[in-house]
């Protein structure tokens, strides 16, 4: 997995003070059964009054369809430049996406959220259906997400 | 070469093929199965009153979606929970579950990428060019079939596999290449290949920054009819800078959520719209009806698969394999073979194998293969060529004059011609003649003069094997021995002899049916299936060249039947008439689709004389339908060769044979078919007229007389029996 560092130097959205200290952190999403093909999923991270700062990870290499992805297509424009580099498959029904990335020690306890927004085919899109704070205390505690996301968790 | 653009895709195509088209048959059943199912919203209906519905029934609406079928699903939380259904507009209420179709789904995934993600939806891709290709090659084959695009529904003649494939293909392909191209597009733009993707307006700065608009209040809501509707996503409830978002036929907007206003709006771009007609055209959805006629037409697709690999199967048994065929661009001789059975083939083969194993290498193809430009390296040229008809170009030489023609000069290669052929047709050899008389015309260089194999004699072909090897400066010894179908012993058990007061001994002879193997039954080879009018092939001992009779019996008769007149010297006629039931002869079947009364209602006219009545009584016994049949029956005399004296009142009274009129050349008033014809000339126009089909067997003069006969009878109703032939309306089995 490319660093956020690398990542943000390529999507130039995030600037944050103090990034020199990094940790690896391994964000794991299990998907429920919900009966449909592979999901779309973005993973991006907020400031505390709720602005887009930059994408973590996008699963799904198909751009026509991003614009279900609402939240993350409303504050990017569906700028595929967000995500390059950073783009992997869907996630099929069931299964689980596991991503290792290096984040900034600056991005946990500082009023950043990490949201995940989810669609399938044929099925409901799926905004915001994670939104969790970054805070070190909440590492490795699992959320469950609004309609097919079973668990979502980060681990420093 | 179109030929080959069209073999070659198929059969490797055919199982991806096969898988698409099935899938997409299926898959054709649903959007008109949704569009009968969804409740429909009255033309009346407004976005604004239809939310307004579902929201007091579901508080927790987050997006309503109207798919092209009409069905309207809502999606909503209640209490954190999802839920979602289709929903009746007429109520706000759910009526069924909104969870996709697995059966569809699992349709769609296999149809559009077999299960295999970007690979598949690649291979998938693949598979609608080669339709593309086997649809434009398939049609260019069509239209040289039946002599044009003008004739695009002409009737059809030939073995029942190729009439099948043409009878489903000029319908089917225009479906293939609507399904194939729309494929196309799709995927291209899948892939992001296309500027065809969304241009939502950007989303609004400004908002007035209120909530709570009652939907009653939004007036874009209000003027928008649920017919137009694609979605409606509402926003966050408690957040005041999120807006509706409303999507329609026409484009995208969104809307304030305190006021309620139109904050933005961007309507489809011209490459949306074309796309989104595309995907309706492709999948149906939004136009079921289409969708469903695309789908029976997919469904023509394995059927053309299975008739496609019988054809090829049957081309490539008729002929013997040819080893260590040249390519044409490197051999240093071209065979050039025109053959309509596949024994010319045969000969072909053994040159082949002679030039070969003297050193040269050589290329074997059919005539309508000509292409000069590609035999770089030839020293020389050879036509084998067989004759069909009155001298027209057998199947496989099919387009090789109009092509010589076309060239603005004959090839530098010297062009040897061999004709095979029957000295007893007044038409002996008449194709290699045109061939030979065409090349001359266009000065090109002559390797050999043009010489003839009669009746298949191996004498005659090793002869002109001496003079070509003389030619090449190689000794050439061409040993050919015809390659005969498979034969099976047949046991005569009847016979009916006729004719000997008149010089004419003939007998009826009607063996036992062989014992067919279980392969054969299923595949209908050899004497499973046949028909009256198909010819039989005896080996008579002493003579490996077959003697063809035709048959006067079905296969559904129980025997196998044939009418046989001694002539005069004759080896086979003179074993055949000398046979006593429990004799035996070797026999093999081959098929005679050009003469057959076919399926129609439309009355027969069958004129025979002599033997030439035993495929016309075949027809007659087989004649359990009734349809009006007519025959004149030219004979020597009434009390000696009057062949199916006692039968022919039996198929009179069931209704078998309408109409018998009789000529005999023998007695006090010599009249002959054609007299007779003649005499009833009012009646046989009239029934041709309204539809009526002739059929004529018999002698080559006979035939040459009855065809006279009726062009004086066709003449004032301005028709000719070319005319009639060329409609398939005029069949003539002569020998």
């Amino acid at each position: 997995m490319k660093s956020l560092l690398a990542t943000l130097a390529l999507t130039t959205a995030l600037t944050l003070p103090g990034l020199a200290v990094a940790r690896p952190v391994t964000l794991t999403t299990n998907l429920n059964s919900y009966g449909g093909d592979g999901a779309y999923l973005a993973l991006y991270v907020t400031d505390a009054s709720g602005a887009y700062m930059g994408s973590l990870w996008m699963a799904g290499t198909k751009s026509k369809y991003y614009e279900h992805l609402t939240d993350w297509y409303r504050a990017t424009g569906g700028d595929t430049g967000e995500v390059n580099g950073i783009t992997g498959a869907s996630v099929g029904a069931g299964r689980t996406l596991e991503i290792t990335l290096d984040l900034a020690d600056a991005l946990f306890d500082a009023g950043y959220t990490l949201h995940i927004d989810a669609a399938v085919e044929d099925m409901r899109d799926s905004p915001n259906e994670v939104a969790v704070p970054l805070t070190t205390t909440g590492a490795g505690t699992p959320v469950a997400g609004r309609r097919y996301i079973a668990s979502f968790a980060y681990d420093m | 070469m179109i030929r080959a653009f069209h073999r070659w895709p198929g059969l490797l195509a055919l199982a991806l093929l096969t898988v698409l088209t099935l899938s997409g048959a299926a898959l054709s059943v649903f959007p008109a199965a949704e569009r009968l199912t969804a409740p429909q919203a009255a033309t009346s209906l407004t976005v604004g009153k239809l939310a307004t519905r579902i929201q007091a029934v579901y508080p927790g609406v987050e997006q309503i979606r109207r798919a092209p079928s009409g069905r309207i699903i809502a999606y909503w939380f209640d209490q954190g929970k999802p839920g979602a259904a289709v929903i009746d507009p007429a109520t706000g209420q759910g009526v069924a579950p909104a969870d996709p179709n697995q059966t569809q789904r699992w349709l769609t995934n296999l149809h559009r990428s077999l299960f295999l993600g970007d690979g598949g939806r690649i291979a998938s891709a693949v598979g609608a060019v080669a339709m593309l290709i086997l649809s434009l090659s398939g049609m260019m084959l069509v239209a040289r079939r039946v002599g044009g695009w003008r004739h695009w529904f002409a009737r059809l003649r030939g073995p029942l596999a190729g009439r099948l494939h043409v009878e489903i293909a000029r319908i089917a392909v225009t479906g293939l290449v609507l399904s194939s191209t729309t494929a196309l597009w799709m995927t291209a733009s899948t892939f992001d290949l296309l500027p065809d993707g969304g241009a939502p307006p950007a989303f609004p700065t400004e908002v007035s920054g209120e909530t709570g608009v009652a939907l009653g209040n939004l007036a874009m809501l209000g003027d928008t009819p649920v017919t137009e509707l694609r979605e409606l996503s509402f926003p966050y409830p408690g957040d005041a800078t999120d807006v509706f978002t409303l999507k329609t036929d026409r484009g995208t907007g969104y809307l304030d959520h305190g006021t309620g206003a139109l904050l933005s709006w961007a309507d489809l771009t011209r490459w949306e719209r074309v796309s989104e007609t595309i995907y309706m055209l492709h999948t149906g959805q939004g136009a079921a009806p289409l969708g469903l006629v695309l789908g029976i037409m997919a469904l023509g697709m394995p059927a053309m698969g299975v008739t496609g690999v019988l054809i090829w199967l049957a081309g490539w048994r008729g002929r013997p394999r040819i080893r260590s065929n040249r390519p044409a661009s490197r051999a240093d001789t071209i065979l050039l073979v025109g053959s309509e059975g596949g024994s010319t083939w045969g000969f072909a083969a053994t040159l082949h194998a002679a030039l070969t194993e003297a050193g040269h290498s050589v290329h074997a193809a059919p005539m309508s293969t000509f292409a000069p430009q590609r035999y770089a390296h030839a020293g020389r040229i050879v036509v084998l060529a067989a004759t069909y008809g009155d001298g027209d170009a057998p199947a496989s030489a099919k387009g090789f004059l109009e092509r010589l023609e076309a060239l603005d000069t004959a090839p530098d290669i010297p062009l040897a011609v061999l004709g095979f052929g029957d000295r007893s047709f007044p038409a002996y050899c008449a194709f290699a003649r045109n061939v030979s008389d065409a090349a001359k015309a266009k000065n090109w260089p002559e390797l050999m003069a043009l010489e003839t194999v009669d009746r298949q004699s191996p004498q005659d072909f090793a002869r002109w094997g001496r003079s070509l090897g003389q030619a090449l400066g190689i000794d050439l010894e061409l040993a050919h021995t015809p390659v005969l179908p498979a034969t099976e012993t047949l046991t005569l058990v009847s016979r009916r002899d006729y004719g000997a007061d008149v010089q004419a001994p003939s007998a009826i002879l009607r063996f036992a049916l062989p014992r067919t193997t279980l392969w054969q039954r299923l595949t209908g080879a050899g004497f499973a299936r046949f028909n009256a009018g198909d010819l039989i092939g005896i080996v008579p001992d002493g003579s490996p060249v077959p003697r063809l009779y035709s048959l006067a019996s079905a296969c559904r008769d129980g025997f196998v039947e044939i009418v046989v007149k001694k002539h005069p010297g004759g080896l086979s006629s003179g074993q055949l008439t000398a046979q006593v039931p429990g004799g035996t002869v070797r026999a093999f079947l081959r098929r005679n689709p050009g003469f057959q009364p076919g399926r129609g209602r439309t009355p027969l006219i069958l004129i025979g004389a002599g033997t030439g009545i035993g495929p016309l009584a075949g027809f007659i016994r087989g004649n359990a339908r009734r349809r009006p049949i007519h025959l004149f029956f030219g004979m020597r005399h009434p009390d000696s060769d009057f062949f199916y004296d006692e039968e022919m009142p039996g198929w009179q009274g069931a209704g078998r044979l309408a109409r018998l009129v009789t000529a005999a050349s023998r007695e006090r008033q010599p009249r002959y078919v054609q007299d007779v014809l003649r005499n009833d000339a009012p009646e046989v126009a009239r029934l041709i007229r309204d539809g009526a089909r002739v059929m004529v067997c018999g002698g080559r003069d006979m035939a040459a007389g009855v065809a006279d006969a009726m062009a004086e009878i066709l003449a004032p109703a301005g028709l000719t029996p070319a005319t009639l032939k060329a409609e398939g309306r005029y069949v003539e089995d002569v020998y």
